[in-house]
């Protein structure tokens, strides 16, 4: 048992290290978020703020973006296990008298970590470029932050383990990471979408952001609770599907 | 006898190809062996089954007493392995590539700490250790890999081609390494070559392998001594022939057009001896040459075939460019 949770915690560890050690990542992960922001919600600043009737739409893009850095970098730290077969490391990890489950969760609680590290930039970011939010809501949000990266680590994981190599990687962009960012709400409220508003509602990123969004503004379209246990059960199914493919497969 | 790998008929099939063809092989403790073929003969495989990466198609292994099958846990616990491709961590420095291997193999601080400047010293990259590895060159990246082998204390090493893609002094440095290490930790070194002089210079015994199966298990001495001893190659007066066959010490004269092929037991004794019976009977001598037999003799006699160059199949041709990328 000590010996998986030390194996457990330097998979973690290693997660951490590297994400710390390439600095221009850190920054170029920023980049993309940021100008979104600034962009988009300059852009679409008056046009929302005309039609909700006096709403700061900055305000309600910060949650949805910080949403978007979790699904991608989330997904990304997931899939990056196939980098780790290509280059070799993955045989050293799997020869090790260390259980498929805890290397699986390892990787996850890495991936889970630096996802939310980088949601936590970003929310500086947005916060010095005068976005006002309810930093009460803090701890909740970070519970929705843990679920969100959790959910997609390990599903990131658990496609992973059925891709044969990084070929298929543009697929899993424009096919899942796309549309479930798109459909999410992130960008905009979902009431507008009329006859789409049942789809966004399959797509568990939508709660996700919903849940960031009620902990950041106080305003969110289902209750708290809901959000959080669709988003945990999803959480769970993605941690078990993970868990399950990739002990098949390796 | 004590012997800390067994197998037991083990096969190995790939859809319809039997990659590993009920190979029994008994490697002792503290021996450094070697298993010798082709690219394609089945040496990985059988490597991968002793280490538990691949199951067994049938027949069984036991590896420090451990059944390959039903005590993988054991059995990794008991082994250290380098692969044939890299497999290090390249944003890491060397020293966390090592501490993370003492990790998962749940070793306590203190002890992760001094074993860590153990192996480091044994592959002289004391100096190195808080560089990242991807500065590292492939040799030191090699020998970083056979010290992160060790950390574990395991008591079987297993060396996939070690040198594959070295340059010959690297090559020569490894071997050091190897034989050093060998001695010095009291380890069972296992490793598997497609080149001769490797096998020859490095392994006590060698398992000569081919399409899956063991041909030949000896120690090199004694597999290039089962071909006949040396061969001198003479070119001269075809009357030389009938002389040459009273002499004795030579054991088999084959003669193909003008050149004369002997096999004889220490040759270079025996060509001034050549030289009298030739001046005594006036006859000329053209040229004459003397060569050891190698491993590569003794894989040609028993298989008919040179051990053939690499076939860059699509595999190979991935794998070199994910070498080429990482040295």
């Amino acid at each position: 048992m000590n010996k998986q949770i030390s194996g457990i915690y330097i998979l973690w560890k290693r997660e951490v290290i590297r994400f710390f050690r390439a600095k221009s990542r850190v920054i170029g992960t920023l980049g993309m978020p940021f100008f979104f922001l600034l962009i988009l919600g300059t852009g679409f600043g008056p046009a929302y703020q005309a039609q909700s009737g006096g709403g700061n739409y900055m305000n309600v893009l910060t949650p949805g973006i910080i949403g978007m850095v979790l699904l991608f970098s989330a997904i990304f730290s997931g899939i990056r296990v196939l980098m780790d077969r290509e280059f070799g490391f993955l045989k050293e990890i799997m020869v090790a008298p260390l259980s498929r489950t805890s290397i699986m969760l390892g990787i996850t609680l890495g991936g889970m970590t630096t996802s939310t590290i980088q949601a936590i930039l970003f929310l500086g970011v947005s916060l010095l470029v005068g976005v006002h939010l309810n930093l009460y809501g803090l701890p909740a949000a970070l519970l929705f932050m843990f679920l969100i990266s959790a959910s997609f680590v390990a599903l990131g994981i658990a496609i992973a383990s059925k891709m044969e190599d990084m070929h298929g990687f543009q697929l899993i962009t424009n096919f899942l990471i796309m549309p479930l960012f798109l459909l999410s709400g992130a960008l905009f409220p979902l009431e507008n979408l009329g006859a789409w508003q049942f789809i966004t509602l399959l797509d568990p990123l939508t709660y996700g952001v919903d849940g960031l969004r009620g902990s950041f503004i106080n305003a969110s379209e289902m209750p708290l609770w809901l959000d959080f246990t669709v988003l945990a059960g999803f959480c769970i199914a993605c941690i078990l599907a993970g868990a399950f493919l990739f002990s098949q497969r390796e | 006898m004590k012997y800390i790998i067994e197998t037991n008929k083990l096969t190995r099939r790939f859809n319809g190809l039997t990659a590993v063809d009920s190979v029994d092989l008994q490697i002792k403790e503290g021996e450094l062996f070697g298993l010798l073929g082709p690219n394609g003969a089945g040496k990985t495989t059988t490597l991968s089954m002793l280490s538990t990466i691949l199951k067994p198609t049938s027949g069984t292994a036991e590896v420090n007493g451990f059944d390959v099958n039903r005590q993988q846990d054991e059995v990794r616990n008991s082994i250290g392995i380098v692969f044939q491709d890299p497999s290090l961590d390249d944003e890491l420095t060397a020293y966390e590539n090592l501490d993370f291997h003492g990790m998962i193999y749940g070793m306590p601080a203190d002890k992760r700490k001094q074993r860590i400047k153990e192996v480091i010293e044994l592959v002289d990259l004391s100096e190195k250790i808080n560089m990242q590895v991807k500065k590292f060159s492939g040799g030191m990246k090699r020998r970083l890999e056979i010290a992160r082998g060790l950390i574990h204390h395991p008591k079987v090493l297993f060396l996939d081609e070690p040198t594959l893609g070295l340059d010959p002094q690297t090559r020569r440095n490894i071997w050091d390494h190897i034989t050093e290490m060998n001695k010095s930790e009291k380890v069972t070194v296992v490793l598997t070559t497609h080149y001769m002089e490797e096998a020859d210079s490095l392994c006590e015994r060698v398992a000569v392998i081919d399409h899956g199966k063991i041909i030949a298990l000896d120690t090199p001495e004694k597999l290039k001594h089962s071909i006949g001893g040396d061969i001198i190659s003479l070119e001269a007066d075809p009357g030389l022939l009938p002389h040459l066959k009273k002499i004795k010490n030579i054991k088999k004269i084959k003669n193909m057009n003008g050149e004369m092929n002997i096999s004889a037991e220490d040759a270079e004794h025996l060509i001034p001896v050549i030289f009298d019976v030739a001046q005594k009977n006036k006859l000329e001598i053209h040229s004459i040459s003397l060569r050891h037999p190698t491993l590569e003799d003794v894989f040609l006699q028993l298989t008919g075939k040179s051990i053939r160059e690499e076939k860059a199949g699509v595999l190979d041709r991935f794998r070199a460019r994910i070498r080429s990328r990482n040295r």
